[in-house]
């Protein structure tokens, strides 16, 4: 097993990715109650962006930075358009706009920017081994984005009072109507903050399994096991279960079931979850009276 | 003086049900209106109307301004601070973190320093409490949040709904008294919803008794309180 170590900080690295999905998903859960099953698709669409920025010849970090806040503006716009309308509507009704926006999102994807699987480029050195060989130059660099990005978003919750604001819209958007707050614009600028990390997150996993309109599916069915594995309701258990899917998925991908049944592994984590801890490792107990 | 808050024709309800059925009311500036009635009377629908957390008709006036369909964070942001029932507490927060969102909206940061240090002196107890998380916080020391958090709204009108709901009887006392100097030297006009008659009656200068949804019985404090036959049907001490 002398690959081991490699497996473990290239989990870490797949890992961040997974995360920052995660930490997406459970932004819009906890405001809503609503898992996003378009985040991927959204992340796909915005590294698309990022590619057509960058080939139109913007450096690369400028590329990086316009996408994340065009994506940013094109959450905010999606939830305003069409989740601010819904948002009475029963839970099936919720679904159906979320699946209906994975298949809008990833044809449109297709037809703007068709289906042929693309390069992306990486800033990162990526001919030179780092850490003794340990891992390589885009894996080191996308884990500290993406650390940094999560870091971020931390700083932005515990310390703004906008920060302050969208989460006490998200634990109870009446009271915080009663103190001025305006709950439906939180909900909007966490969409826009979803958009964010999940470009992101796209952005630095391109380069790693190639641009395609359905990228991110894999990697959305990944960070949803992290999420729930962390407990859906905990920002911070998300990212936590975000990072120990990745390595548990390179670790089972290498020694047990191979790459070919890898993706099982998420359903499994999934399934398990559901089944013997379905508040997730960190998650609250939610228990209600009848 | 022309009224802080007035209320005329005010109706409201939940869906298809109406609980209000044409109110007139009115809070002075600097005045304490008490509610009073029973249960399901539609005392703490009347504070909701008056925050836009119910559909109403009729029309709310507050400072010369048309309340009446706006959303809830905008009167809120004209000063009318809500004190619901239940509390309302951000139980996931700590007590800071509470206190701030009710300065949420102000941007003179000097102020709202001077404004938290105001009402540690009504509540010193909130400032021994100020990192730990508010759920954490006794029945007593979640309503002085509650008003607290209210309090740094820097509001006009202060919407109280029942402050003595579940409380020992001594906290009760406690927590008028500090209302009683709120009321004096912040110079905020009160609307008072309370079960405990007695004690609303003693703290307001204007009431309205109210009874499946109709005012039944208004006028100054004061006189309510002395008249046998009101308190003997309506009030029961």
């Amino acid at each position: 097993m002398e690959g081991l170590p490699h497996q473990i900080v290239a989990g870490i690295a797949t890992g961040g990715i997974y995360a920052s999905v995660a930490l997406a998903l459970v932004m819009i859960y906890q405001a809503t109650h609503h898992v996003n099953f378009a985040q991927g698709e959204m992340a796909t669409f915005s590294t698309y962006i990022a590619l057509t920025l960058i080939q139109a010849g913007l450096p690369y970090w400028v590329a990086f930075v316009v996408t994340v806040a065009v994506s940013f503006v094109i959450g905010v716009v999606v939830e305003r358009v069409l989740l601010r309308p819904m948002h009475d509507a029963p839970v099936l009704a919720h679904v159906g706009i979320f699946i209906g926006l994975l298949l809008v999102i990833s044809n449109l994807s297709g037809w703007i920017f068709d289906y042929t699987v693309k390069a992306f480029p990486t800033p990162f050195d990526t001919g030179a081994p780092m850490l003794g060989g340990l891992v390589s130059g885009h894996e080191l660099g996308s884990t500290a984005v993406t650390l940094a990005v999560l870091t971020l978003v931390y700083l932005f919750f515990r310390h703004t009072s906008l920060g302050l604001a969208m989460r006490a819209a998200a634990y109870n958007p009446v009271s915080a109507r009663l103190v001025g707050i305006r709950v439906g614009w939180m909900l909007a600028l966490g969409w826009g903050l979803a958009a964010a990390i999940g470009a992101v997150a796209g952005i630095m996993v391109a380069p790693v399994v190639f641009l395609e309109p359905n990228m991110m599916l894999g990697i959305l069915l990944y960070a949803f096991a992290g999420a729930l594995l962390g407990g859906i309701d905990n920002p911070a258990g998300a990212v936590a279960g975000g990072f120990a899917v990745g390595i548990i998925e390179n670790i089972g991908g290498a020694y047990l079931v191979g790459t070919e049944l890898k993706l099982t592994l998420a359903l499994a984590i999934i399934i398990a979850v559901l089944l013997f801890k379905p508040s997730g490792l960190f998650g609250r107990v939610v228990v209600s009276r009848v | 003086m022309a009224a802080l808050l007035e209320a005329e024709g005010l109706t409201a309800g939940y869906g298809a049900t109406a609980v209000l059925h044409g109110l007139d009311f009115a809070v002075e500036e600097r005045g304490v209106t008490a509610l009073l009635g029973a249960n399901g009377a539609g005392k703490t629908t009347t504070l909701r109307a008056v925050s836009g957390m119910v559909r109403t008709g009729g029309s709310i006036r507050f400072a010369g301004e048309r309340l009446d369909g706006l959303a809830t964070e905008e009167i809120a942001r004209r000063g009318v601070a809500h004190v619901p029932d239940g509390r309302g507490t951000f139980m996931e927060l700590t007590v800071e973190e509470n206190m701030r969102l009710g300065a949420y909206t102000r941007s003179d940061r000097a102020e709202v320093e001077a404004d938290f240090e105001r009402v540690f002196g009504y509540f010193p107890r909130l400032r021994q409490r100020f990192r730990q998380q508010a759920g954490t916080l006794s029945g007593g020391e979640q309503q002085m949040l509650a008003i607290s958090r209210a309090l740094l709204l820097r509001p006009r009108l202060l919407l109280l709904d029942e402050p003595s709901f579940g409380l020992a009887p001594l906290v009760v006392q406690e927590i008028f008294a500090i209302m009683r100097r709120i009321r004096e030297e912040q110079g905020v006009g009160i609307l008072l919803v309370e079960q405990n008659a007695s004690l609303a009656l003693d703290f307001a200068d204007r009431a309205y008794l109210l009874e499946t949804g109709r005012i039944v019985v208004s006028g100054p404090a004061a006189d309510i309180r002395q008249d046998e036959s009101v308190r003997r049907s309506y009030l029961g001490y």
